[in-house]
């Protein structure tokens, strides 16, 4: 047996399921069928058909069983600890939602039976646009995006289809310099060219700087509000008036809608399109990248290029999937969209109602201010100061600049350290215009005892390296693997499994 | 190198590149304060020969493990060489910014851009301001 480390799960030998994987080995055996053989030529002529078998792993139940829980011990989730990564993210998911999504009704539809049989699918779905156009401000709603680039990327594509209807060619996408990543990659991959707009000093749009960017050239301005720096743009309207007065539409971008549900609405605010992240701001879990679904909501300029389908109620009071919109985008996936999410989304809408969802709002906006002022006692503050000292929504960001210089540790390093204390680490290095930033955002489910154990946490790592900087430098010392080499990893990724 | 060092030899943009002026060539590269803040870079997105570059604008990117930045050129002028040795290993921009760590050599276009650039001392300076 080699050395212990003294921690049973560094020790562990990690495996995959393949390397698990013995022949003749399985979970399940399917009893003979009962129905008569169809010959597989018959239905799939051999040049479609594979040459030989998949190499899928061969294992027993318990095998597959004790495999996945293994792993799932050896990662940091939201059900064991604080993880101020926020509804950026994932927010608590409450386990009703996961009954109502897995009544045999709504688990078990097919996609494609047919609309007589799914009424009150799709009366759910009728009933979840028709919140959302509440929540938004703006009537019209498509479900179909399945992620959040995805509802960006059918915004942008509406407002090509608006601006062309109009014989209204235009190439630029402005988007603020604290953007979301998404933004630009979107713009891009929808073919225009994005130019960035500055940040003013209190940390909102930089109008002068809109003001000379914005011309009958600027297709859209993409626009998160409160912004990625937590911030709320009280200069909206404005804003909202210089891109309209140049005839491009103004995009929100709903990754924040966490803090303002119930509060106003961008509808008011005069955004043009909207998109919600059903998995972070309406509580569907989502780990490794699905599912979510990422729905728009538009005015009603916008309206008639909504993809297809829109699910529409009839005189009758009968529900139908809307296909006939002839200046549609067209589709934007297969059938109906990630109907799971709708429902989870659509039980927290239910279950908090109107004034639940403001409150909601309310308690994650002063769970982030308590956080930040905690941030601000001596011993961290002048480590860790706020990049945009005023009254922030649902997050913050703080600068681990003056750290670095007084302490010698980066960011990254107590990030690292944070681990070994037990709470997950804020997101790091975003936004890029704070030198060594970290984004904290720790929703409206957490307690007061947890927001003032992770600043209790955060001052012992500072001055611990106050005295010793190596002890965060090579953090984390708890955790199942220690500080991984990430430049390695990118610069010599090895993504494909030996199969011999 | 765990401290920041600025050559004398070198002239320096805001954007944090600097220029070392051979004939009416000109070499390109980041900082240290730009390589430190960067990270461990991963990989170099560099233009291609002959392509032009223009001051002050982007003219290629680099990826660390925190974000993929642009890289502005101090002057205008054409692509005459890149430094293949940091598309093989860019770690070499962190290990070595002034010397194996060099991105691009250019014929510079316009000499007296040089004017507009910071010596050693006024980017030292420069820097302080920053913090």
């Amino acid at each position: 047996m080699p050395a212990s480390t003294g921690n049973p799960m560094q020790d562990e030998a990690v495996v995959t399921i393949y390397e698990r994987s013995r022949p003749g080995r399985a979970a399940y055996v399917a009893p003979p069928p009962d129905v008569p053989d169809v010959p597989l030529d018959d239905i799939l002529p051999p040049a479609l058909r594979r040459a030989t078998p998949a190499r899928l792993p061969q294992v027993s139940e318990p095998e597959i069983v004790r495999h996945y829980v293994r792993l799932s011990k050896r990662n940091f989730d939201l059900d064991s600890g604080f993880y101020p990564l926020g509804s950026c993210t994932m927010k608590h998911n409450p386990k009703l939602h996961e009954r109502a999504a897995a009544l045999p009704g709504h688990s078990r539809l097919h996609p494609l039976q047919n609309d007589t049989h799914t009424q009150g699918a799709l009366e759910l779905m009728f009933n979840l646009q028709h919140a959302l156009a509440e929540v938004s401000g703006l009537p019209h709603v498509s479900l179909q995006p399945s992620a959040g680039s995805h509802g960006e990327l059918a915004g942008v594509l509406l407002t090509r289809a608006y601006h062309e209807a109009r014989g209204d060619a235009r190439e630029i996408i402005l988007t603020p310099d604290t953007a979301h990543g998404t933004n630009p990659a979107t713009v891009t991959m929808a073919g225009y060219t994005v130019v960035n707009v500055g940040t003013a000093p209190d940390g909102g749009v930089d109008l002068d700087d809109l003001r000379a960017k914005i011309s009958d050239r600027v297709a859209c301005l993409m626009l998160t509000n409160p912004s990625t720096l937590g911030l709320f743009d009280s200069n909206i309207t404005e804003i909202a008036r210089v891109v309209h007065d140049a005839g491009a539409t103004l995009y929100y971008d709903g990754a924040n809608l966490n803090a303002v549900m119930g509060l106003c609405r961008p509808g008011d605010m005069g955004f043009d399109i909207v998109h919600f992240n059903l998995h972070k701001s309406f509580t569907q879990p989502h780990g490794g990248g699905g599912p979510g679904a990422g729905p728009i909501a538009v005015s009603d300029r916008i309206a008639p290029f909504l993809p297809v389908p829109v699910v529409a109620r009839d005189q009758d009071g009968t529900f139908r999937l809307d296909h006939d919109r002839p200046q549609s985008i067209g589709r934007l996936r297969g059938f109906h969209g990630n109907y799971g999410v709708f429902v989870r989304s659509y039980a927290y809408i239910c279950s908090l109602g109107a004034e639940g969802l403001r409150r909601a709002s309310q308690v994650a906006v002063l769970n982030a201010n308590y956080l930040k002022a905690l941030m601000a006692r001596p011993g961290i503050g002048e480590h860790l100061p706020v990049a945009y000292d005023r009254h922030c929504m649902h997050e913050f960001v703080l600068s681990g600049g003056p750290m670095k210089r007084n302490l010698g540790i980066r960011t990254l390093d107590l990030a690292k350290r944070m681990l070994d204390y037990g709470y997950h680490p804020p997101t790091v290095y975003f936004p890029q215009l704070v030198d060594e930033s970290l984004l904290v955002e720790p929703t409206e489910t957490e307690t007061r005892e947890t927001l003032e154990g992770f600043a209790d946490a955060i001052a012992e790592i500072l001055a611990e390296a106050a005295v010793d900087p190596d002890v965060a430098r090579n953090a984390p010392y708890t955790t199942p693997v220690r500080r991984l080499d990430e430049a390695a990893a990118a610069r010599n990724p090895v993504v494909r499994q030996p199969m011999d | 190198m765990a401290e920041g060092h600025y050559p004398e030899d070198l002239k320096y943009h805001r954007e944090h590149d600097w220029v070392r002026v051979e004939g009416d060539e000109a070499v390109f590269g980041i900082t240290w304060y730009a390589q430190d803040a960067l990270g461990e870079v991963v990989y170099f997105d560099a233009p291609d020969i002959d392509a032009a570059v223009e001051g002050d604008a982007p003219y290629a990117e680099l990826e660390s493990v925190k974000a993929v930045s642009d890289v502005y050129a101090p002057l205008t002028g054409t692509v005459v060489a890149l430094n293949d040795a940091v598309k093989e290993s860019p770690g070499l921009v962190n290990s070595d910014p002034y010397g194996d760590g060099w991105l691009l050599r250019v014929r510079m276009s316009d000499q007296s851009q040089l004017d507009g650039l910071m010596d050693a001392a006024a980017y030292t300076a420069y820097l302080d301001g920053l913090s």
